[in-house]
């Protein structure tokens, strides 16, 4: 199986606190993993570092045969950053989406920039930029059928429901072809009725081509979509394996106490 | 019948008398209205060269820099807190004692200092404007693959003209009425030909008939900026 992300003992400190202490694990083409744990362990700046939203302090990120991030390279890990952050595709949890823009913009704003700037470099016809703007435009609607929502095609966000505004985000990002698709914790700020319809389109999404790191608080979801589990605590990886290995036989006494506190909120709740 | 026409001779007679007043009221008001067309100079000018030097200033006052941060900073502090009627006394007549030279002619001396006063106002709102967006649009941008103009023009910008139209639309109204400063150095604007008007005829109500003409232009403006309010309603955010 084709290796596509590559993290080496990343590690990330903010004012002289350890948010990661030395993160190693490995990617294959077509893995789901889900990256579980309480709030502050290192979940969401491990997402981000990994998108270089955050620029690590130690280790290595590795993209199929691109180097994201290598601390022996210095300075020099700050070159060409927006190339490697298109190796990512980032769905965030507050959705994040161009409020002036309506659905459709939001899609094919990044794309047709892209494919504008792709133009010139090649010296290309501004027919052939017509030409790829009404691909990247065939694209969008494609995509957005995908996700439920040809029909809003001309909304704005403000006009959509908490739910319908994250599957945008999540076909904006598509519509880039990242090698591997991040979610963060992307149910987590909608209300409890709408999170099914983003979770089936994450799910959805689920097949060979398309490799998907899901920090998430779903467990059941995570459990049932996941073909790799993380667990991280104070920034460390406490256990790594397939849901069947953390669910079922959790070897940390840490990965007990965060299912059994979960199952306490479950039951409260 | 002798009653009725002894009734109209006298109506006429009080409508000849209004005749004097109605010449001096067209006079007045055509010399008002050369003082007005400098009113709206200084303002449209000032407008031009304050709107792009005020994002300059913006730039500078949120560098990462330190000393661009400071010394803008600092300069803003300064013509924030001196009047500026103080601002354009300085411009006109420092260069000349400073230099020893002729100095600025009055109009460009108003301006300059009109520009780089309202600037500095401009300044902090668009700060303010941009520092409202959320981190979250600049993140989604970047991850998208956008450079930092992509993101800032594409991105930011429309949201930041979103949110200070309201604040704008005050200090451009201010504006308005600020103009009439340049009298202290004899540029005969609204004001200050109102005020020569009454010397020389010894009448007083020009200076009072100039508040409709500024009423009036901030009317219009009023509407304006609430058009435009309007125009960007289409979405929140």
């Amino acid at each position: 199986m084709e290796t596509v992300l590559k993290v080496e003992n990343l590690r990330k400190r903010f004012d002289k606190e350890d948010i990661l202490k030395g993160v190693s694990f490995e990617l294959n083409k077509g893995e789901v993993l889900a990256i579980i744990g309480s709030s502050g362990g290192g979940k969401t700046t491990l997402l981000r570092c990994l998108n270089q939203l955050i620029i690590p302090d130690e280790g290595k990120i590795t993209v199929k045969d691109d180097v994201i991030f290598d601390d022996a390279l210095g300075k020099a890990n700050e070159k060409n950053l927006r190339t490697k952050r298109l190796h990512f595709g980032l769905v965030f949890q507050q959705f994040n989406l161009f409020p002036q823009y309506n659905v459709f913009n939001n899609l094919t704003l990044a794309a047709r920039l892209l494919a504008k700037e792709n133009n010139k470099k090649n010296k290309g016809s501004s027919d052939d930029l017509k030409k790829e703007y009404a691909r990247i435009d065939e694209e969008a609607t494609g995509i957005l059928e995908r996700v439920g929502l040809k029909d809003k095609m001309k909304a704005y966000p403000c006009e959509l429901s908490g739910g319908q505004q994250q599957r945008v985000a999540i076909a904006r990002a598509l519509i880039l072809h990242p090698d591997i698709l991040c979610f963060d914790e992307p149910t987590s700020a909608l209300d409890p009725e709408l999170t099914g319809e983003v979770l089936r389109v994450i799910e959805g999404l689920k097949s060979n081509d398309n490799t998907m790191i899901i920090v998430t608080h779903e467990m059941e979801f995570a459990r049932r979509v996941a073909s790799k589990i993380i667990f991280i605590a104070d920034g460390v990886i406490e256990e790594i394996g397939t849901p069947e290995e953390v669910f079922e036989n959790p070897k940390s006494e840490k990965l007990k106490n965060f299912f059994n506190k979960s199952v306490e909120v479950i039951s409260q709740n | 019948m002798l009653e009725m026409l002894s009734a109209i001779k006298s109506f006429m007679d009080e409508v000849l008398i209004t005749i004097p007043f109605l010449k001096t009221f067209v006079e007045v008001t055509l010399q008002l209205l050369d003082g007005f067309k400098l009113t709206l100079f200084i303002f449209a000018v000032t407008l031009v060269g304050a709107l792009p030097l005020g994002l300059l200033i913006t730039f500078g006052s949120m560098s990462k820099v330190k000393f661009i941060k400071v010394l803008t900073k600092g300069f803003v502090w300064v013509i924030r807190g001196t009047p500026l009627m103080l601002q354009i006394i300085l411009v006109f007549y420092g260069p000349g004692l400073i230099f020893h030279t002729t100095g600025l002619n009055r109009l460009p001396a108003v301006i300059i200092a009109f520009i780089i006063n309202y600037a500095c106002y401009f300044s902090e709102i668009y700060r303010g404007g941009i520092e409202s967006i959320s981190q979250g649009q600049y993140e989604a941008g970047q991850v998208l693959g956008m450079t930092k103009a992509q993101i800032f023009f594409k991105i930011i910008l429309a949201q930041v003209i979103k949110r200070i139209i309201p604040p704008m639309g005050n200090e451009i109204i201010t504006l308005v009425k600020d103009t009439s400063l340049a009298r202290v150095v004899s540029c005969v604007e609204l004001l200050k030909a109102a005020q020569d008007i009454v010397g020389l005829k010894a009448i007083i109500w020009p200076i009072f008939y100039i508040g409709a003409f500024y009423l009036l232009f901030t009317g219009v403006l009023t509407i304006v900026f609430g058009k435009i309010e309007k125009k960007l309603d289409y979405y929140k955010g």
